[in-house]
């Protein structure tokens, strides 16, 4: 009954191109603006029909995230969220969101390192986690976590940057992603006015090579940005965008629910 | 101790022939790597393609060298102290305070400038703790007309602040980082994120043999004519090699220039973290010393020992020295302590301030509060030892920046 992961993510994909529309992947950070939001925040998401929910573990020093990130990342571990915590999370989130959407882990090494990495996706599986993006874990070295991955039925999610040479971009295929996740461009995380102008042809060079669906993040921030992916990527990634609502002092859930459907009013061909 | 041939060792500067590390994976036995967001994997794969050019280009390397001699003042001399340690072992300093900037930094920046500069890059950013780095590249993209960016903890630069002027004055933009402790490792962090953001125009000129490979050979490379000078300075004034080897590790580049020569050789390398109020306070910079917090983890790209909490969130250190005050050290240090060539042990901020007023005091030098915690632990050795055995210190750098902190501590008392 329990699909392993990879299908699951997969299967949604899947149901998003057949139905003509793109997927939206969300991420927020666990436990922002508060420990409590976090479970709400999913149900909300998944209400809209959001399709996978990628649940940050907050880190002392995200290298690759711009300031919304830090600061959310920041609040949590005031709040004293840990990766237990957000195991936990994810195991209540599933159960509120159903089996249909996607619910992943998005986390640095470091916590999940001293957790014990073998242990965490025991745990993450356990959860009802589908798989996990490692943003600071080079190509190289996911391969190798591959067998460790599948012995839970967890999905690797691997990032590609536009300036990743195509013989390099092909070692995804040794994970048989259920997607990959693009950046839009060089630099970290955060809400932007305009996508870069090089990404459709970095798309379009990119999806011959890789072999998965694409799913496209970094700055998308506006029911535009999405639109304009439509016919080069399969999904919309959006983060701090979101982040910036959550924070802004409503009812965080409402605030959720608002924006996600704006965006996926984007992932509709008008 | 024995150095293993391999057959990819890796073109050196002034290190140690022979020594294979890091590996082609970037690493020092397990210790290293680049654990980074893509986007600057391709960006390191090029500067270690361009690094390696241009270590074996002989205009490069004379350019460098002519540097070094004309505009930073090399080579430093090695002074062994009058009247500092008159028992026990006699005590040399190894004098890169009397460098151009005030410490050795000013290696490491000329050499990355010079690569930067043959990369095509218009623009560097850099870390800086005690502002010494910052100085050092400010000073450097001054000389080679470059655009330069320092990101310094704010914390920092109220401590290390004739630092920032100097770097304002050099044409440099300081720029305060606020989050987290506002030291050192915020001060990377962001720099980091700045180069990451600016690939095609930037180079990030990092201070220290930490960060993601190859940062921290690359900066072993540009600091080991500390060591290769020494010991032929040694052998020339003696006749034969020091017993032992003291510098005080931050990143870890002062130290590991100086130790690299001394590889092969019977001499003891001792490297001196910061203790800061001690090491059971857990208010310090001992990421070897502490077992309970200094653990094997990931920071800044490189796996290494790092200060930690139990849910592997980096910890906020503490030192009186702005340039040991970071919670990671350099992957090289890790290994040769694992492989026992190394020992690294602490000095507290009241031993190092003590070390640096008997210093000033009995020699006449003022010597930067980082370099202090080196000799304040080999006085510690040379006091066992007996006086013909010799102690060479790393004088990393001279302490003009320090006066305020010293006098802060002075009314603190
Ligand atoms: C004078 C001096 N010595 C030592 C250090 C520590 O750095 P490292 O361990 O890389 O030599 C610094 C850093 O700012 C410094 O300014």
């Amino acid at each position: 009954m329990m699909a392993a992961g990879r299908e699951r993510l997969a299967a949604r994909l899947n149901a998003c191109s057949a139905k003509g529309r793109l997927a939206l992947v969300v991420y927020i950070t666990c436990g922002y603006p508060s420990p409590e939001a976090t479970v709400q925040v999913c149900r909300a998401l998944a209400a809209v029909g959001v399709d996978a929910i990628e649940l940050g573990v907050p880190f002392s020093d995200p290298l690759a995230d711009g300031p919304t990130i830090q600061r959310s990342s920041a609040l949590a571990l005031r709040h004293g969220v840990t990766v237990r915590t957000c195991l936990e999370m994810a195991r209540q989130v599933r159960a509120e969101v159903g089996p249909e959407v996607g619910v992943l882990f998005m986390s640095y090494w470091n916590p999940l390192f001293q957790y014990g990495f073998e242990r965490f996706l025991q745990d993450a599986a356990a959860s009802g986690a589908d798989g996990f993006i490692l943003p600071d874990m080079p190509l190289e070295e996911l391969c190798a976590l591959v067998p460790l991955a599948e012995a839970e039925g967890l999905a690797i999610v691997p990032l590609l940057a536009p300036n990743t040479p195509l013989e390099r971009a092909r070692l995804v295929r040794h994970m048989a992603p259920p997607f990959v996740y693009v950046t839009t461009r060089l630099g970290v995380t955060g809400a932007r006015a305009d996508l870069p102008q090089a990404l459709r042809q970095v798309l379009a060079m990119l999806r011959p090579v890789v072999e998965a669906p694409l799913a496209v993040g970094f700055g998308i921030s506006r029911r535009e940005h999405v639109r304009a992916l439509w016919g080069y990527a399969d999904a919309a990634v959006v983060g701090s965008a979101l982040l910036d609502r959550l924070g802004s002092g409503g009812d965080p859930a409402e605030a959720a629910a608002a924006f996600c459907r704006e965006l996926l009013d984007g992932c509709t061909k008008a | 101790m024995s150095i293993r041939e391999t057959s990819r060792v890796r073109p050196s500067l002034f290190g140690a022939a022979g020594w294979p590390y890091p590996d082609e994976h970037g690493r020092y036995g397990p210790y290293g790597g680049r654990y980074v967001p893509e986007a600057l994997y391709p960006a390191l794969v090029e500067l270690e393609e361009a690094f390696s050019e241009a270590v074996e280009d002989p205009a490069f390397r004379q350019e460098l060298q002519a540097l070094l001699e004309t505009y930073a003042g090399r080579p430093t001399p090695i002074y062994r102290t009058q009247r500092l340690s008159s028992s026990g072992a006699q005590l040399w300093l190894k004098r890169e305070d009397l460098l151009h900037t005030g410490a050795h930094k000013i290696n490491n920046a000329l050499g990355q400038g010079l690569l930067a500069k043959r990369m095509g890059k218009k623009r560097l950013v850099a870390e800086t703790g005690a502002g010494q780095h910052g100085v050092a590249t400010a000073t450097v993209a001054a000389l080679l007309g470059m655009e330069c960016v320092v990101y310094m903890g704010s914390v920092d630069m109220r401590r290390q602040e004739p630092n920032v002027r100097r770097m304002r004055l050099l044409g440099a933009e300081v720029r305060p980082v606020e989050t987290g402790s506002a030291t050192l490792k915020e001060a990377v962090s962001e720099a980091i994120r700045d180069w990451l953001s600016n690939l095609g125009s930037t180079h990030y000129l990092l201070g220290s043999a930490l960060g993601p490979h190859p940062y921290p050979w690359i900066v072993r490379e540009f600091q080991a004519v500390i060591g290769r000078e020494a010991r032929a300075q040694f052998l020339q004034r003696v006749g034969a090699l020091p017993t032992a080897v003291v510098a005080c590790v931050g990143g870890g580049s002062n130290a590991i220039g100086l130790f690299h020569a001394f590889l092969s050789d019977a001499v003891e390398l001792v490297g001196v973290e910061a203790g800061g109020r001690g090491v059971k306070t857990g208010k310090h910079a001992a990421r070897f010393s502490d077992p309970e917090r200094g653990r094997v983890g990931v920071l800044h790209g490189c796996y290494s020992y790092v200060l930690q909490d139990q849910d592997g969130q980096i910890m906020n250190t503490h030192s009186v020295s702005a340039g040991l005050d970071y919670p990671a050290v350099g992957p090289e240090h890790a290994y040769l302590r694992e492989i026992g060539r190394a020992q690294y042990t602490y000095v507290t901020d009241e031993e190092a301030i003590a070390a640096l007023k008997e210093l000033a005091r009995l020699e006449g030098i003022i010597c930067a509060l980082e370099s202090a915690h080196a000799v304040a632990a080999a006085l510690r050795l040379a006091a066992s030892m007996g006086r013909d055995e010799h102690v060479l210190v790393g004088l990393s750098g001279r302490g003009d920046k320090d006066l305020e902190t010293l006098s802060a501590a002075a009314e603190g008392q």
